[in-house]
């Protein structure tokens, strides 16, 4: 079995799986990084989001040797020291999470964002954020939450 | 969990009235509370199982209390605790939430008769059915540190009084935090009974109805809520299963020799309906399921039409013999027959499907004896707390540990638990290595068990004063309570009433999704009174208005509905409000407002208006939550989501050809206004969903002079009911 080299949260893994084999699940099962979830397998529901080089990416359509050693892996775990990162905090002051399996998913790809476009309108958010589906209906709260986050986060120079 | 000695003599540690029995734990530091009626077997309990209890106290003052329901995101893991912690008058700060263990006859809610008990996180009834449970095991825990603290102090337990995690008496001027008193801790005996009327009125709560983060919120922002999905265990294997898209169908696998020599597979597992994999990794599993070459035999759902069973619907509601008689009220015969004004219309619904987001799967650990078992599950729960497990391996009940997981979403999908006795067969074949099951996302909608099609044909009559004497409902399809729920009209004073139920049989798996047949029920009624409403030019709120006369708490959340959203103001152009009424529990009137592309036949909601009579409201942000997350479910559900089956087979397979809600099309706003109740709390996690069909339908009615009655109203559908 082929043996790969991955950096995930600044950390350096090695795994040996076949080629072909999905990033969701040698993040989930092989390196146990399962705070990155499974949803469609076919990039439809986001909730396997996670960063690549600060690009949001499905993890569930890209194979392990589409990623190189050099590309810096962010999951959610990573995303923050603990649990604190503008996004994560606006999340709990919303109090956005239901079931909450969604929600990692959610969570990168609005990090993601506003990485891009630290004041995005609303209709931004939504456009930008409709590619991550929750089944509980969350939408008012996760588009609540991303406002609170663009309005606490550190304002960048322009 | 904090086991108890079982050498330790009874009498030390159990005292029992009628209802509560407390038991002091190993350490003899532990006051453990055990709710159970039945003393000999609380006896039995106490030489043979590990003792537990609704709450762990420490001598620091950390407290862990247990929630004995499902967390599906509907927010037990709060709500039922907070109630305990409220009669405990505990330190809210210093409480830690877990999981109670699976075992009914000690953390069991209100069973469905009388006198029995269950642990099934199904039908909204958390709050509803634990709301006493818990709040007599809170009081019952503040009882003994209020004993103990009167015997170390020797002063009157009535001097004594409770706040925040600590007890204090104010003739002394003395005070002690709850952590302090476990050493001292002694039993009253006899053990002081708690009637209700010991427990706090609610304008005396300080928790309950407050503003309280919920508990499991920064563990699901920060990645590490564990869902079964997350379990992973040494030496753990995988395995998947192909079912088919035919349900019923028999497999006969054709290149078993091809499958058995693919990397990684170790067992090749065949049930009557499906093929199972057993193998070293997921994707190894993955890889041979996608090679399996299976001949499928016919079904009995072989000739199964979904779009055109409806034409045999139709007849079946057509001939004269009623079917089953759910409700009768008056002679709907007689008062059509002096009606000045009658009414029929049918309704019809396709298939739904649950998609809830985390695919079902399990992980099940059999002991090498296949004599004991561990099952990490998220699940429903169900009456078999042990999920079916015991019977398939044929041993006791208490030899199977089910370690409950959060719940990736429920909405009735997890109150059936074939995914665990799945795992559980092939976990058997593996023993004693554990075993995650995983069904796939296509596995979850070709061998989805639907909330099933039905066609409701409503005929109504209506006097020469316009009042609704007469309602008739016959409700066709497969499932019986599955399509029968929520077509009783308790609040409408409509004095001649029928519902009845006509069977179909399709073959197709079927099970209870978010409210049942409330969803295509209410649709039926709602619509039908506003389409009333509508002929005689009546407004529909004030048509209600006059129906819900002697239903004051209905009433009342008509009114305030109509006041939210400004009923009777101005709307922009192009614009129309729907009404709808709906009852599951708790009660709620819906106002939305809509707009319609013309050119697209879409349809959009621009604001959704809730007023709700929950009784009590234990945890008011959260049922803000429930109300949002029903709505934005119902809005997916009647825009947009349709299974439909050709000769049997399921057409549907993943997100792509089943489209879910997403942010771009929900409301600028969804407002609830909770009304104030001291009533017992009712459920709120259904209320909300079914009101989206009606409430879109009638302000579609409003806007265009035609009904929509078909679900799901999809922008084809819409097109072709403005065109005709």
């Amino acid at each position: 079995m082929p043996a790969y080299t991955l950096t995930v949260n600044g950390k350096v893994h090695r795994v040996e799986v076949a080629e072909g084999t999905s990033l969701l699940w040698v993040l989930r099962e092989h390196l146990g990084f399962t705070g990155t979830k499974y949803g469609c397998g076919i990039a439809l529901c986001g909730a396997c989001v996670i960063h690549i080089d600060s690009q949001p990416v499905r993890a569930c359509v890209l194979n392990i040797e589409a990623v190189s050693q050099n590309q810096s892996i962010t999951t959610i775990e990573g995303l923050s020291e603990s649990g604190d990162h503008p996004v994560q905090r606006a999340w709990i002051e919303a109090q956005a999470p239901q079931c909450g399996y969604c929600q990692s998913g959610q969570i990168m790809q609005a990090a993601a964002l506003l990485e891009s476009n630290p004041n995005p309108s609303r209709q931004e958010i939504k456009s930008y954020m409709s590619s991550v589906l929750c089944r509980c209906g969350t939408y008012m709260r996760i588009l609540k939450a991303v406002e609170l986050a663009a309005e606490q986060q550190p304002q960048k120079e322009s | 969990m904090e086991p108890s000695n079982p050498n330790i003599d009874r009498r030390q540690f159990l005292k029992t009235s009628s209802s509560v029995a407390l038991f002091i734990g190993a350490s003899g530091l532990l006051p453990q509370l055990v709710s159970c009626s039945d003393q000999k077997q609380m006896a039995t309990l106490a030489r043979t199982e590990s003792l537990t209890a609704w709450v762990r106290l420490s001598e620091d003052g950390e407290m862990t209390v247990y929630n004995p329901a499902a967390e599906m995101g509907q927010g037990s893991m709060t709500s039922l605790p907070l109630l305990f912690a409220e009669e405990m008058d505990a330190d809210w700060s210093r409480v830690r939430v877990e999981f109670a263990p699976q075992e009914a006859e000690i953390y069991g809610g209100e069973g469905w008769r009388p006198g029995t008990k269950l642990m099934f996180t199904v039908g909204s009834r958390t709050t509803n059915s634990y709301y006493t449970v818990m709040r007599k095991a809170g009081a019952q825990a503040r009882h003994v540190l209020l004993y103990s603290a009167a015997k170390h102090w020797d002063v009157p337990l009535n001097e004594l009084t409770t706040a925040n995690g600590v007890v204090t008496h104010a003739g002394s001027k003395r005070q002690m935090d709850y952590g302090s008193l476990v050493p001292l801790l002694e039993l009253p005996d006899p053990l002081a009974e708690i009637e209700e009327g010991d427990l706090k009125h609610p304008k005396e709560f300080q928790l309950v109805g407050k503003v309280i983060p919920r508990t499991e919120i920064p563990a699901k922002v920060d990645g590490s809520a564990q869902f079964a999905i997350d379990i992973r265990l040494p030496d753990m294997v995988y395995g998947v299963m192909e079912r088919g898209n035919l349900h019923g169908a028999t497999p006969t696998l054709t290149n078993e020799s091809e499958i058995r020599t693919m990397d990684g597979v170790l067992k090749i597992v065949t049930l009557p309906y499906a093929i199972g994999i057993i193998a070293s990794s997921l994707e190894q599993a993955l890889e041979a399921k996608k090679h399996l070459k299976i001949d499928w035999s016919t079904s009995a759902a072989s000739s199964h039409n979904s779009q055109e069973v409806y034409e045999v619907y139709e007849k079946m509601a057509s001939k004269t013999k009623p079917g089953k008689i759910l409700i009768q009220k008056g002679d709907v015969a007689a008062a059509m027959k002096k009606a000045s004004k009658t009414y029929t219309a049918d309704f019809r619904n396709d298939y739904v499907c649950h998609a809830q987001m985390e695919p079902l799967n399990a992980v099940v650990q059999v002991a090498a004896d296949l004599q004991s078992a561990d099952v990490w599950v998220g699940s429903q729960q169900g009456p078999d707390t042990k999920l079916g497990v015991p019977t398939i391996l044929g041993i006791p009940p208490e030899k199977v540990n089910v370690h409950l997981q959060y719940l990736g979403g429920g909405f009735g999908r997890r109150s059936m638990n074939d995914f665990v006795e799945e795992c559980t067969l092939l976990a058997r074949e593996v023993a004693p290595r554990p075993l995650k099951l995983m069904w796939t996302r296509e596995d979850d909608f070709t061998y989805g068990a639907f909330r099933p099609l039905s066609l409701q044909r409503i005929e109504a009559g209506t006097d020469s004063a316009g009042r609704l004497i007469s309602f008739s409902h016959c409700v066709v399809g497969d499932g019986g309570n599955l399509v029968a729920s929520g077509a009783a009209n308790d609040h409408y004073d409509i004095p001649n009433q029928l519902a009845e139920w006509r069977e179909a049989s399709n073959g197709i798996r079927l099970k209870h999704w978010r409210a049942v047949g409330h969803g295509p029920n209410k649709f039926a009624i709602e619509c039908t009174i506003d389409e009333i409403a509508h002929d005689q030019g009546i407004d529909p709120v004030a048509f209600r208005r006059k129906l819900m006369s002697d239903s004051p708490r209905a009433l009342a959340t008509l009114e305030k509905a109509a006041e939210l959203s400004d009923w009777n103001g101005v709307t922009l152009p192009g614009r129309a409000k729907g009404v709808a009424f709906v009852e599951h529990g708790s009660l709620g009137t819906g106002i939305c407002e809509i707009s319609i592309d013309r050119d697209t036949g879409v349809i959009r909601v621009h604001n959704f208006w809730i007023a709700l009579d929950a009784g009590v409201v234990v945890h008011p942000d959260n049922v803000r939550a429930q109300m949002e997350g029903g709505i934005l479910m119902g809005m997916s559900s009647v825009l947009k989501e349709q299974i439909t089956i050709e000769k049997g087979r399921v057409q549907q397979k993943n997100f792509n050809t089943y489209e879910l809600l997403r942010m771009q099309e929900i409301p600028d706003t969804i407002e609830t206004y909770l009304i104030d109740s001291e009533m017992h709390p009712e459920g709120v996690g259904e209320t909300a969903t079914p009101m989206v069909a009606c409430a879109i339908a009638n302000a579609f009615l409003k806007l265009t002079g035609k009904p929509l009655r078909h679900m799901p109203f999809t922008p084809d559908r819409v097109l072709e009911v403005l065109n005709s």
